[in-house]
C-alpha cells in the first residue's frame, strides 16, 4: 500500500482525536480571534436598539439541551440588550423537552441585569400545534394563555396591561431550532404583518437566507457566529466569543484533512491508472 | 471541579454518549435509552401540566368559560369541551370495532389544516418568493450583480430540473449551469452543518472544562 493509499485510509478515531485536540487546545491556551458582523445580524441589533425603552417584543424560544450550545449564547445576547435598553420581553415555549431549559436562562439573565418578572418580561407556558397558538395570540394572547408559565393570570401582570395581540407589540424575534420558523413565518408573519427576525441553528440558516432577500424576514442570526456577532455588538464577549475562535481552528483542521484525503483519492487514482 | 451531582450526573452520561466515537458499548446504549424514555416522560408532564391544566381543567372548575368574550356563554363552553371530546375520539383507533370513529377528529384536522395552510403556504413559499426573484437588472451597482446572479440561478436551476428535453446543446449548456448552482447551494448548506455540529462539540467541551472540571473560568 502506497503512501497516498494510507492517507485516504485514515482511522476515524485519529479524526476524533485531532478534533478533540482542536477544541481543546486553544480554549486553553484562551486565543481570541477578531469577529466580523454581518449585515443581517447587525439588522436584528439595529431594531431593537431603536426601540423606545418600553417596548415590547415577542420572543418565542423553540429549542431543547441538544441545540442549546448553539442557541443558548444568542438568547442570553439578545435578552442582554432587551433588558438595558428597558424592552419588556414576551417569552413563550413551544417545545417540551427545553420548557424548563429556557425558563431558567431568562431567569438567570434577568437577575444578572436587574429585571423583575412580570414587569420586564414574561414567560407564557407551553401550548401545543404551534400553528393554532401562533394564530389565536394574534387575536388575543389571552385566548391560548389565559394564565403564564407560573399560573399567574396574564391580567394580573403589570407588564400585560394594555398589550393584546402583536398590533401591541414590535418584534417577533423567534430563536428556534424546529419548524416552528416556519410556522411564524406562514401563520403568523404573513396574516398579522408583524416584523419578524431569527435567530437559528448554523444548519438552518442557510435555508432562510431566501427569506431576508425577499424581506418576510428582517434580519437573521445564524449559529454560534451570529451570536458571537450579536455579543461583540453589545460588547458583552460570553460563550459564543468564546466558542467561535476555537470554531476557526477547528475549520483549518476539517479543511486540512479534506486536503489531505482529495490529494491522497487523486494520487492513488493516479497510481492505480498506471497499473492498468 | 464541581460538587453538584446533577453536575456530575450530566458530565459521566455526556461522556457514554462521546465513548460510541470509539466503538458502539453498554455505557452509550444506557445513555441513549435513558434520555430517551426521560424525555418521553418529561413530555408527558409538560403537557399535562402546561396544557391540559391550565387551558381545559382550570377554566371548566373556575366557571372561566368565556375564552372569547365576544360570544355567548353556551358557546364559550362548547370551545372548551369539544376539542377535548374529538381529541378523546382518537384513541377509538384502540378498538377494532370503533376505529373507524376517530377518522372524525382526523378529518377536522386535514379539513381545517389544508383550508389554512394551503392559501398561506403558496402565499409565503411561492408568490413572495417569485416576486423577490423578479428584481431589476442593471449593472451600476455590486447590488445589480448579486440581481443578475439570483435571475441566472433560478433560470438555470429551473432548467436542470425540466425533463421533457433531453439535457442536449444550449439547453444541456444551461441546465450544466443550473447543477453547478445547485452544487453550491448544497455547499454552502454542507458548511452551515459543519459548523452547527462543531458548535454542539465546543458547547459539550466547554461545559465538561469548565462547569465539571473547572479547568477554565
Amino acid at each position: 500500500m502506497t503512501f497516498f493509499e494510507k492517507i485516504t485510509l485514515i482511522d476515524r478515531r485519529i479524526v476524533f482525536i485531532v478534533i478533540a485536540l482542536a477544541v481543546i487546545i486553544p480554549l486553553l491556551l484562551r486565543v481570541d480571534l477578531p469577529i466580523k458582523v454581518t449585515p443581517e445580524v447587525k439588522k436584528v441589533y439595529d431594531i431593537i436598539d431603536e426601540l423606545p425603552p418600553g417596548s415590547v417584543i415577542v420572543m418565542p424560544c423553540e429549542y431543547a439541551p441538544d441545540t442549546m450550545a448553539e442557541l443558548e449564547p444568542m438568547l442570553f445576547a439578545v435578552l442582554r440588550h432587551c433588558f438595558r435598553k428597558d424592552i419588556k420581553v414576551i417569552g413563550c415555549l413551544f417545545f417540551p423537552t427545553g420548557v424548563k431549559l429556557i425558563e431558567q436562562e431568562f431567569k438567570q439573565i434577568a437577575e444578572e441585569q436587574g429585571a423583575v418578572y412580570g414587569e420586564d418580561y414574561v414567560l407564557l407556558g407551553y401550548r401545543p400545534y404551534p400553528a393554532v397558538v401562533i394564530m389565536s395570540m394574534g387575536q388575543d394572547f389571552r385566548q391560548s394563555f389565559p394564565e403564564d408559565y407560573y399560573g399567574t393570570s396574564l391580567d394580573a401582570l403589570p407588564m400585560m396591561k394594555g398589550v393584546k395581540n402583536y398590533d401591541d407589540t414590535e418584534l417577533v424575534l423567534t430563536i428556534n431550532a424546529t419548524s416552528g420558523v416556519d410556522f411564524w413565518l406562514i401563520y403568523g408573519r404573513e396574516r398579522y404583518g408583524f416584523r419578524y427576525a431569527l435567530g437559528v441553528t448554523a444548519v438552518m440558516a442557510a435555508d432562510y437566507y431566501s427569506y431576508l432577500n425577499s424581506g418576510q424576514v428582517e434580519g437573521i442570526i445564524g449559529g454560534l457566529k451570529g451570536a458571537a456577532e450579536y455579543e461583540s455588538l453589545i460588547d458583552y464577549g460570553d460563550l459564543a466569543t468564546m466558542g467561535m475562535s476555537i470554531q476557526s481552528f477547528v475549520h483549518i483542521v476539517i479543511v486540512l484533512f479534506i486536503i489531505i484525503g482529495n490529494v491522497g483519492y487523486f494520487a492513488s487514482r493516479g497510481k492505480q491508472r498506471g497499473r492498468r | 471541579m464541581s460538587f453538584d451531582p446533577g453536575v456530575w450526573l450530566a458530565a459521566i452520561l455526556t461522556l457514554c454518549i462521546f465513548s460510541f466515537l470509539y466503538k458502539d458499548n453498554p455505557f452509550y446504549k444506557f445513555a441513549e435509552h435513558l434520555s430517551v424514555g426521560v424525555s418521553a416522560g418529561y413530555y408527558l408532564v409538560v403537557l399535562i401540566r402546561q396544557t391540559l391544566i391550565p387551558a381545559f381543567v382550570n377554566p371548566l372548575m373556575a366557571g372561566y368559560w368565556h375564552v372569547v368574550p365576544e360570544l355567548p356563554r353556551s358557546f364559550g363552553i362548547f370551545l372548551l369541551i369539544f376539542p377535548v371530546f374529538m381529541g378523546i375520539l382518537l384513541f377509538a383507533r384502540f378498538s377494532r370495532k370503533w376505529a373507524y370513529v376517530a377518522r372524525y377528529p382526523i378529518a377536522m384536522i386535514w379539513g381545517i389544516g389544508s383550508g389554512v395552510v394551503i392559501p398561506l403556504v403558496l402565499q409565503n413559499h411561492v408568490i413572495r418568493q417569485l416576486q423577490a426573484t423578479m428584481v431589476p437588472i442593471t449593472v451600476q451597482s455590486w447590488a445589480d450583480i448579486g440581481n443578475l446572479f439570483i435571475a441566472v440561478g433560478v433560470l438555470t436551476g429551473l432548467v436542470y430540473f425540466f425533463f421533457s428535453k433531453e439535457h442536449k446543446g444550449l439547453f444541456g449548456g444551461t441546465a450544466k449551469v443550473g447543477i453547478w448552482i445547485l452544487m453550491i447551494g448544497f455547499g454552502s448548506t454542507f458548511g452551515f452543518t459543519v459548523m452547527a455540529r462543531v458548535s454542539l462539540l465546543i458547547g459539550r467541551i466547554i461545559f465538561l472544562m469548565k462547569d465539571w472540571l473547572g479547568i477554565i473560568g
